[in-house]
């Protein structure tokens, strides 16, 4: 091919979701929560600690699924946004006894600061090229964070232990449980928020530019605004949970949100499905659980394996749990007609 | 000022890892039009081979060769057998087919060779080349070979048949196929030509970061670079891209205070950053008109 310029016509990277196949019906949402409001009543500390982690990080999932799933933008910066918040939480919770329920709002705030700020020199990327972009910013946080001048606030290499709240009131409830059910109300919160973000105004304009960028600057959508507004809200989501997760883990340092934790957050979305926000939760246990699984079956291998199931699930159901859904819905209502 | 040509030296020499790494990623995006996560570790597999080709007796040239050829056909079977299937999947399931292959191999690596460190040896010595301290002949030999292996493919992309077939199925598949192209097996062929040009990386870099599983890893975030920064179009914008990421780092280690041996890669990521939001298709890449 002789001409310099290329002319194509633009295929989204994204696949198009519509907005209502995003959610889960109704009596579905309520099973599930039930499920979830009556598991830890029943299971030991250890197990109620990892669906606490399910939790926040299916939380995290959703955040990059509302970016990439929604606006059609890839991040894999994720991981910076989410120590953001964890530090944000920490320091202060620590350095100026603030109490955590507090500090979560801090976080989101100063989290969508910096996803708003870093939305600007990626609106001229798309692609590998914000890719890149983003994957700078992950390898650039955990550097930054170790930085000397912080260190009186951050505690430098070292890292920052954080103390576990009580349950208020007198409850009587493990610590463990307290937090399940503090975590739960908060990603409840955010869910339902993200739902109707994408069923509003905004949410449209975040799938037409997913859809088609042109075309959507020329139906009067303000392209920039949008993008770095999706930006902004998936960060501030992230540092909510990233936040939660130092209040759980009760401990945060510069190597826990390293690209490694952006990987994962990416592949929790793929297995979940792309744009499908309850799928968020299936790709968290995924990146939660499956990994054990690998090193039960084999200790040396444990990468190997890991690779292999995550490649059995993309053969079985490339569009993630979200075709899993479709055909149990598709499956249902043949059941019902017969 | 002689500090200056100094880093910048040792800027080239670094470069030219990069650049190999580099040209390696932009073949594969020509054929499948993906960054493979997974290039580095199948460049650092095919070294592990060459290497114990070598502990059998097989002299350099021999296991280079040998190397070479099982690296070739071991990326078109990876192909045909792991990502074919994945071929009408949607893009991020193909982005995370890679991060499974990359966890495979590098696991079973782990387990064959063990994570012990390892010599590799080089063909061309380590002395000091001309009489400078910071280019060795080791290094030297490596910006030829790259400068030799790119020469050679734009022959062969340019001159040759297939080449010109190869160029036809990644840019319009559809017209490929409509003229008897069988876009299928060139997708094949640049898998097996991006793992042979891997292998000739690894095998370069081997001597100079030594043989170990995870040796890829800082290498390959510097050639995706490399390779973005020159254009992902264009093998000569990867290798002018790799030798600049490598002045880069190097002079930002010197001149900017504090940076240190930590910082030296945010840094570099963030100067390529600023290079893409003014030329956000490269230094030397195509750009492409959008329309709806």
């Amino acid at each position: 091919m002789s001409a310099v310029e290329d002319v194509v016509t633009e295929a989204p990277a994204v696949e198009a979701v519509p907005k209502r196949a995003m959610t889960l019906g109704t009596g579905t949402s309520v099973v599930v929560l039930l499920l979830l409001i009556a598991i830890p009543l029943f299971a030991k500390n250890f197990v109620i600690f990892q669906l606490t982690q399910l939790l926040y990080l299916g939380l995290a999932v959703l955040a990059l699924n509302i970016l990439t799933g929604g606006s059609g933008q890839f991040s894999l910066g994720q991981s910076a946004f989410y120590g953001i918040g964890a530090y944000v939480t920490a320091v202060m919770m620590e350095q100026f006894n603030i109490p955590y329920f507090l500090c979560l709002p801090v976080a989101a705030v100063v989290c969508f600061g910096a996803g708003f700020l870093f939305g600007q020199p990626a609106l001229r990327l798309s692609g590998v090229y914000l890719a890149l972009a983003t994957f700078a910013l992950a390898t650039a946080m955990p550097q930054l964070l170790k930085l000397n001048f912080l260190e009186k606030w951050t505690g430098g290499v070292q890292g920052l232990v954080v103390t576990k709240p009580d349950a208020p009131f007198g409850l009587p409830m493990s610590q463990d449980m307290w937090l399940y059910y503090f975590t739960l109300v908060v990603v409840l919160a955010i869910y339902i928020f993200s739902v109707n973000l994408l069923r509003s105004r905004s949410g449209r304009a975040f799938m037409a530019i997913r859809d088609n960028e042109i075309a959507a600057s020329a139906m009067g959508v303000n392209v920039a605004l949008y993008k770095t507004l999706a930006f902004g809200v998936s960060a501030a989501i992230t540092g909510v949970a990233g936040g939660l997760s130092a209040i759980a883990v009760q401990f945060v340092a510069p190597d826990s949100f390293t690209i490694t934790l952006a990987i994962q957050l990416f592949l929790g979305m793929v297995v979940g499905g792309v744009g499908w926000l309850p799928g968020s939760i299936v790709g968290a246990a995924f990146i939660i659980f499956v990994p054990n699984i690998a090193e039960g079956i084999s200790k040396g291998l444990s990468g190997a394996v890991f690779g292999v199931l995550l490649f059995l699930v993309i053969y079985l159901v490339p569009h993630g749990a979200r075709q899993v859904a479709i055909l149990g819905q598709q499956l249902a209502g043949k059941l019902r007609k017969n | 000022m002689e500090l200056f040509t100094n880093q910048v030296l040792a800027g080239i020499a670094t470069g030219a890892i990069y650049a190999c790494m580099a040209l390696a990623v932009v073949m594969i995006y020509q054929a499948i039009d993906h960054l493979n996560f997974a290039q580095g570790e199948m460049a650092m597999f095919s070294t592990f081979i060459s290497w114990q080709l070598m502990q059998w007796g097989v002299p350099y040239w021999g296991a280079f060769i040998i190397a070479l050829a099982l690296s070739f056909v071991g990326g078109i079977a990876i192909e045909r057998i792991l990502f074919k299937p994945l071929a009408k999947a949607p893009v991020l399931t193909n982005v995370a087919g890679f991060i499974a292959l990359y966890a495979i191999i590098n696991s079973s690596a782990g387990l064959i060779w063990d994570f012990t460190i390892k010599q590799y040896p080089t063909p061309f010595g380590s002395s000091p080349f001309l009489g400078s301290q910071l280019i060795s002949t080791h290094q030297a030999g490596m910006i030829g070979v790259t400068v030799l292996l790119l020469i050679g493919l734009y022959f062969f992309f340019q001159y040759t048949r297939i080449g010109l077939a190869m160029r036809a199925a990644a840019s319009v598949p559809e017209s490929a196929r409509l003229v008897g192209i069988n876009t299928s097996w060139m997708i094949a062929l640049g898998w097996g030509m991006a793992s042979a040009i891997g292998a000739i990386a690894g095998m370069l870099i081997a001597p100079v970061v030594f043989l170990e599983p995870n040796m890829m890893g800082g290498v390959l975030i510097y050639g995706f670079a490399a390779a973005v920064l020159g254009g992902l179009t264009s093998p000569f914008g990867a290798v002018v891209g790799g030798f600049l990421v490598g002045i880069f780092e190097n002079l930002a280690g010197t001149y900017i205070p504090g940076v240190g041996n930590e910082l030296k890669l945010p840094i570099a990521l963030a100067l390529i950053i600023s290079v893409l939001v003014v030329k956000p298709a490269g230094l030397f890449g195509r750009h492409i008109v959008k329309r709806v």
